[in-house]
């Protein structure tokens, strides 16, 4: 079978022993302003972590500078042990405000599948196994109801539940989500709380940003606060993480 | 009724242009499918002013006409792609001035002859003018748009829905819109010969923006889109051939009022 990744590189494995996210030293921003000046934080894989700090305090700008969307203009970022843009598949990341074009004439069910495209690259249509997954993960979220759907026509709870079952869908280890719950229902937010919680279950690291700084002792293994563009107080875990396991690349589970 | 509908194809020019028609209109508005829905629509505009010197100093040497347009139109695609990346004049304002100016130049060069006849055709098109060599590039071009499309369909979709993700997972935005880039200014070229340089954003914009409004598939609006492109090319024909007006102005009539009944189909069927 044949692949053309993306990136002009195949799908690499990660490193042993090797933390889900590393970050050293960073410093990076918008143009010539740097956001984060020194940031250094460590996620261990099966962690979830709550990133909090003020507005403009550089949690987003973290977000994009590991998903490869600013450059690195100092310091080191390693996922799974591998540098930024090796493992394209495996981070998924959730703006707080999307720049999806929701007036875009394409259906729910077809936006979902495009989490499958890290794993088809090139030229290579959805299969059949990959329709699959995505039907499956519409049902998790309880969206499946709204797969022919087009994407402007759900309300903004509903088009969060579709950002999520797309990082599902693509199968990512390291999950980045900006302000998940903002400003969304009711019902949304008790089935990304669940999702979430299997998915944690299932050796996934999640990464949160977010204000609701009630739910930080109940929700979340780690604390991490951002200020001034560093990070401050990794508090203590209460993971081994040793026993948790390290996916395969592009295994989903549904 | 079934002799004034095949009377006027027992001529060969005819034949000729209901080709044309078609090898225009399908890639005309499954690119102006991404342009409509990109908001490029200026691009559009821009790019087929620019053909226009082009056009006119291929003429002027000598050379064939359809070779400097293309010409043309590949340097506007890449100075268009180059200044949307620079940040100093923003993009619309550059294209205003930039193309412009190269509309300009062309209206010049075509002062210094002292016959307007044969650029009329420049800027309003004939598409009863086509010749059997003008339609093996249109048919070139025709395969070459529709076939990167279809090639690159699923990454083009994504970027143009959504970009960010589209680069996360390591598409080359910039370069696939640099692609398209390139694809219009050649679907511009050859569609200059059916409606000319003013009109040609219409043939891009108008059928796709119909189609918008009738599904939400992208390949459904592309169908849609390439249907009344080409539907609008055979009415322009009978219409030329049967009361002798405009062949362009006819076709881009025929897309606006599509345009209108599409319009009004949805304002009926989403009440």
């Amino acid at each position: 079978m044949f692949f053309f990744s993306y990136a002009g590189r195949h799908e690499v494995c990660p490193v042993a022993g090797e933390p889900a996210l590393l970050v050293r030293d960073l410093y990076a921003g918008y143009d010539q302003r740097d956001v984060l000046r020194g940031v250094t934080m460590r996620v261990p894989v099966g962690a979830r972590v709550a990133l909090i700090g003020a507005n403009g305090a550089g949690k987003s700008t973290l977000f994009k500078t590991v998903a490869g969307l600013l450059p690195i203009r100092s310091g080191e970022v390693r996922i799974y042990g591998r540098p930024v843009g090796a493992c394209h598949h495996r981070v998924a990341y959730l703006p707080q405000r999307s720049e999806i074009d929701w007036h875009f004439p394409i259906t729910v069910r077809r936006l979902v599948v495009s989490g499958r495209y890290v794993h088809l690259g090139w030229f290579r249509r959805p299969r059949p196994e990959d329709w699959r997954i995505v039907d499956a993960m519409l049902a998790r979220l309880q969206i499946d109801d709204l797969a022919e759907r087009q994407i402007g026509q759900l309300s903004g709870g509903q088009q969060q539940r579709v950002m999520l079952a797309r990082a599902l869908a693509q199968g990512a280890d390291l999950l980045l989500l900006d302000e998940p719950l903002n400003a969304v229902d009711a019902e949304t937010r008790a089935i990304v709380a669940a999702v979430l919680a299997e998915e944690k279950a299932n050796g996934r690291t999640i990464v949160v940003a977010t204000h609701d700084l009630d739910r930080l002792e109940s929700d979340y293994d780690a604390v991490i606060r951002l200020e001034d563009g560093r990070a401050y107080g990794e508090a203590v875990l209460h993971l081994p993480e040793q026993a948790l396991p390290i996916l395969a690349p592009g295994v989903v589970h549904v | 009724m079934f002799e004034v509908l095949v009377a006027p194809f027992r001529y060969s020019f005819m034949q000729t242009a209901l080709l044309a028609a078609i090898l225009i209109g399908a890639p005309a508005a499954v690119i102006g499918s991404y342009v409509v829905l990109r908001r490029m629509a200026f691009i559009g505009d821009a790019m087929a002013h620019t053909v226009l010197p082009g056009l006119v100093i291929a003429y002027l040497v000598g050379w064939s006409l359809s070779g400097g347009a293309a010409i043309a139109g590949v340097i506007a695609a890449v100075l268009i792609g180059w200044l949307a990346r620079r940040q100093e004049v923003r993009e619309d304002t550059a294209i205003g001035v930039v193309f412009t100016g190269m509309f300009a130049l062309g209206i010049l060069l075509i002062s210094t002859v002292r016959s307007y006849r044969d650029f009329t055709h420049m800027l309003f098109g004939n598409i009863l003018g086509v010749t059997v060599e003008d339609l093996r590039l249109m048919a070139l071009v025709a395969a070459l748009v529709l076939g990167l499309l279809a090639l690159f369909h699923k990454e083009l979709e994504l970027s143009s829905a959504d970009p960010i993700y589209a680069r996360v997972i390591g598409i080359p935005v910039d370069r696939l819109t640099f692609l398209l880039l390139i694809l219009l200014a050649l679907s511009v070229v050859t569609g200059i010969q059916a409606v000319g340089v003013v009109l040609m954003s219409a043939l891009l914009v108008t059928p796709a923006a119909a189609a918008a409004l009738l599904t939400h598939r992208l390949v459904h609006v592309m169908a849609l889109a390439a249907f009344f492109t080409v539907l609008a090319g055979v009415v322009g024909l009978y219409a030329s051939y049967y009361f002798n007006v405009s062949s362009g102005a006819a076709i881009v009539l025929t897309c606006t009022l599509i345009f209108g009944v599409a319009w009004m189909g949805r304002q009926i069927t989403h009440r």
